[in-house]
């Protein structure tokens, strides 16, 4: 199987999440933000597409892009924004954030620079036209269901943060 | 040209990760907040991604927990947001201090 996707593929797709994921958090309309997330999480997508995860990729377009950020914009229309625009955007925590930053991105270097020969060095692409198949196998097959019991506790997240959304968002309790 | 292998994809996962950090620490607005959350979530998952070309498929049912965990928070966290703008009529993280001594 030849990979179609070329290194041009990758750089573009990533500095396409890059640049929207910059321009989310510097915009001061919170919808503008959510459509350079919906931006960024297409370009997610996308990798998730060259990394032979097709079934991950569609639910990353239905539930993100499709679902959640539905949600944000709705909520955005419940609150109001006008006042955004004569308060300031960002608070003095600059410092604090760039610090943190800087902290994090270079542990996350270390480590991966570090860790780099260790990993495995053969790539096994998954084949793409079995995919929801397998992971369908893992998660309710009879012999090889792993993740049947997690994947009931999560039901249950579900079904909690349904309700707990429902009496928060509720007028009176 | 460079061929494009596991590192380039965990390097960016971890940028949009930072990303994600300094959005979360320096805005103030409660919705931004949330969507930068979901921008890390969705970072983690990248990384998860990769590795599971490494180590088998069971990253990506990992990655599918993560994306379930994202719904259910994002859902909470908007019917809190809601009752809060009730309340207080903001959004703007910055006034809420009632626990400050």
């Amino acid at each position: 199987m030849t990979p179609v996707a070329t290194p041009f593929f990758f750089y573009f797709i990533s500095a396409v999440a890059i640049l929207s994921a910059l321009v989310m958090i510097t915009k001061v309309n919170p919808v503008h933000s959510a459509l350079a997330l919906i931006v960024t999480l297409l370009a997610s997508a996308g990798l998730y597409l060259m990394l032979y995860a097709p079934f991950m990729a569609g639910v990353q377009i239905i539930l993100y892009a499709g679902g959640i950020l539905v949600m944000f914009l709705f909520v955005m229309m419940l609150v109001n924004i006008e006042h955004l625009y004569v308060e300031k955007m960002m608070n003095r925590q600059w410092v604090i954030a760039l610090l943190a930053a800087l902290v994090l991105g270079f542990l996350m270097l270390g480590a991966l620079y570090k860790g780099a020969p260790s990993l495995p060095q053969q790539i096994v692409n998954h084949p793409e036209g079995t995919n929801s198949q397998e992971i369908g196998m893992l998660l309710y097959g009879p012999q090889t269901g792993y993740y049947m019991f997690p994947f009931e506790i999560a039901s249950l997240l579900m079904l909690v943060a349904v309700v707990g959304a429902v009496v928060m968002a509720k007028r009176r309790v | 040209m460079l061929q494009i292998g596991t590192l380039h994809y965990l390097m960016v996962g971890a940028i949009l990760f930072l990303i994600g950090l300094i959005g979360v620490i320096t805005r103030r607005n409660v919705v931004i907040i949330f969507m930068c959350i979901e921008l890390m979530l969705s970072a983690v998952n990248l990384n998860l991604l990769t590795f599971s070309r490494l180590y088998g498929l069971h990253g990506q049912v990992f990655a599918l927990f993560i994306a379930a965990d994202a719904a259910a928070e994002a859902a909470v966290g908007l019917g809190i947001l809601i009752a809060f703008f009730r309340n207080r009529t903001t959004v703007n993280m910055d006034e809420v201090d009632l626990l400050k001594g």
